[in-house]
């Protein structure tokens, strides 16, 4: 029983960390429709943000988390108006293979720069408690938190705010926006700086719970936050959140009962059969598209 | 007549790619009118409006009280006073009927008189307010249509552009309609329809333009154009 405990804070852990990559999959899908495949090396340069600034700044980590955020959005902002904007009436290909390019631009020019993985200084000094056998420690409790709230407040600005309303509007139908008086550029460039800056809070969050970063470290884990997005509906951001806690519990309950090699063929396989039984995830609704 | 030009085409061009949808239409609408532009399927109507609205490229010019608008984006020529009913009525059907409407004031700033222009939306409207909290593709077609045209009041455009909004509703939907058309248009605004339905809005229209795989061809007050044998032959049934 106990043992279980653990391993569903374990997994609480690795879910939040997925749920906030995922946000970044779904929310530029609900807009422009298309996968952005270099979201999961915008997590990891968002690890690598958050080195250079506990090394070389050596600022505390609440700045070290805000400037990686906000790097890691820059970044997000620049790749969609320059990589993707000059595609956007482009057939869907073309742009996820260009999403697919930034992501190995990204890997390769992090390589260039650091060839070697490094290692995340320390920012949170972490505790560990001991309750009723299950050790909690509180860098565990930090990461549980801030994702939740992150994410609650992303469900606001998108479910109440007028910014929101517009980004739900995008993703109904975006040549009608305009009409509205909506600049729709700035609305796209929104939804990428907050969709990749939660990246970014995800890779920053991840580096501190596995310190040692290197390039290539957003490959797997961008495509188990992808995956965690189709599994609770690409687009739907409710579901997003909701894939990337069922994939963290999956993959933590299957190295817990089972060898730990099982682990990614789980993950993938379960990707396999809801495609089967529910194409459209968990809360995704096929479009009707009223003519 | 010495009212002012309020929008005018001049030589308007819009091709997609190598294909033309209009050729040099010129026109003028001045202020307080309903002009309606009247052809068949795909001789360029719903493109003129597009080009009105920044929505595509063109050649020409098109100015609004004197403002030349290409190059101004299409949510600033919103911002300047000409709001778009688009072709199938463009409803969000993800978000409520209030939210719809509250999208369409993005560009305005005075809060008192957004207040005020729902009232006046909803009383002109009744079954919207009703439905205030539904959601937009819940909504019938003809309801739909009405959201339509209150988004764009909600703009507080001074301009209405509409893109067939007869299209895919019974005779009755549509006289009620256009009878709203007329009482929007006496309360001040402006109106440019676009339609397929030459009999209803030549009707309540001041003046027409008759477009012709994408030309003008013809041009008249409403009460000419429905006098007119040609008119009556092809787009009247005789």
């Amino acid at each position: 029983m106990i043992y279980i405990l653990q391993q569903a804070l374990n997994a609480l852990q690795l879910g939040s960390i997925y749920a906030l990559i995922a946000l970044g999959y779904t929310m530029v899908y609900g807009i422009l429709t298309m996968i952005n495949f270099a979201h999961g090396d915008l997590f990891m340069v968002g690890a690598f943000f958050c080195f250079l600034i506990a090394v070389y700044l050596k600022l505390s980590f609440v700045p070290t988390l805000l400037l990686s955020m906000l790097g890691v959005a820059s970044l997000g902002v620049i790749i969609e108006r320059f990589a993707y904007k000059p595609l956007r009436n482009a057939p869907r290909v073309s742009a996820i293979i260009t999403a697919l390019g930034v992501g190995l631009f990204l890997e390769n020019f992090t390589l260039a720069l650091s060839p070697y993985p490094q290692h995340i200084p320390t920012l949170i000094n972490s505790t560990t408690w001991n309750l009723g056998g299950v050790s909690v420690s509180s860098l565990q409790i930090i990461i549980i938190v801030l994702s939740l709230a992150l994410m609650f407040i992303l469900d606001f600005i998108v479910q109440r705010t007028k910014v929101g309303m517009a980004m739900r509007a995008i993703s109904w139908d975006k040549t009608i926006v305009p009409l509205m008086g909506v600049p729709v550029n700035k609305i796209i460039s929104l939804t990428f700086a907050i969709g990749t800056g939660l990246g970014g809070a995800a890779g920053v969050m991840y580096g501190l719970a596995y310190p040692v970063i290197d390039p290539y470290m957003g490959i797997m884990v961008g495509w188990k936050a992808f995956i965690s997005a189709v599994v609770g509906g690409i687009g739907n951001i409710r579901g997003a959140m909701i894939g990337g806690f069922i994939l963290g519990s999956v993959e933590i309950m299957v190295a817990a009962f089972l060898p730990s090699t099982y682990r990614d063929v789980v993950s993938f396989a379960l990707l396999l059969i809801l495609l089967i039984f529910r194409p459209y995830g968990i809360l995704g609704k096929p479009h009707p598209q009223k003519v | 007549m010495n009212r002012e030009i309020l929008l005018s085409a001049k030589n308007l061009t819009v091709s997609y790619h190598s294909i033309t949808a209009i050729q040099n239409v010129s026109f003028d609408i001045y202020e307080g009118e309903i002009v309606t532009l009247i052809g068949a399927n795909g001789a360029g109507k719903s493109s003129t409006l597009k080009a009105i609205s920044g929505l595509v490229t063109y050649t020409g010019n098109i100015s609004f009280r004197g403002k030349e608008l290409k190059n101004i984006p299409a949510d600033i020529i919103v911002a300047m006073g000409i709001a778009q009913v688009p072709e199938g009525r463009g409803i969000f059907g993800n978000l409520t009927v209030m939210e719809n409407l509250k999208l369409s004031t993005w560009q305005r700033k005075d809060k008192d008189k957004i207040t005020l222009d729902y009232e006046r939306v909803f009383s002109l409207f009744p079954r919207l307010s009703e439905r205030k909290r539904q959601l937009g593709g819940m909504l019938s077609g003809g309801e739909q249509q009405m959201l339509a045209v209150a988004r764009a009041l909600m703009s507080d455009a001074h301009v209405l552009l509409l893109d067939e909004p007869s299209m895919g509703l019974s005779p009755v939907l549509v006289r009620d309609i256009f009878q709203i058309l007329r009482e929007i248009n006496q309360a001040g605004k402006t109106i440019l329809l676009v339609e397929q339905n030459a009999n209803m809005s030549l009707h309540i229209a001041s003046r027409g333009y008759v477009l012709e795989t994408g030309r003008i061809v013809l041009a008249g007050t409403g009460k000419e154009l429905m006098g007119n044998p040609r008119i009556k032959e092809a787009y009247l049934g005789g």
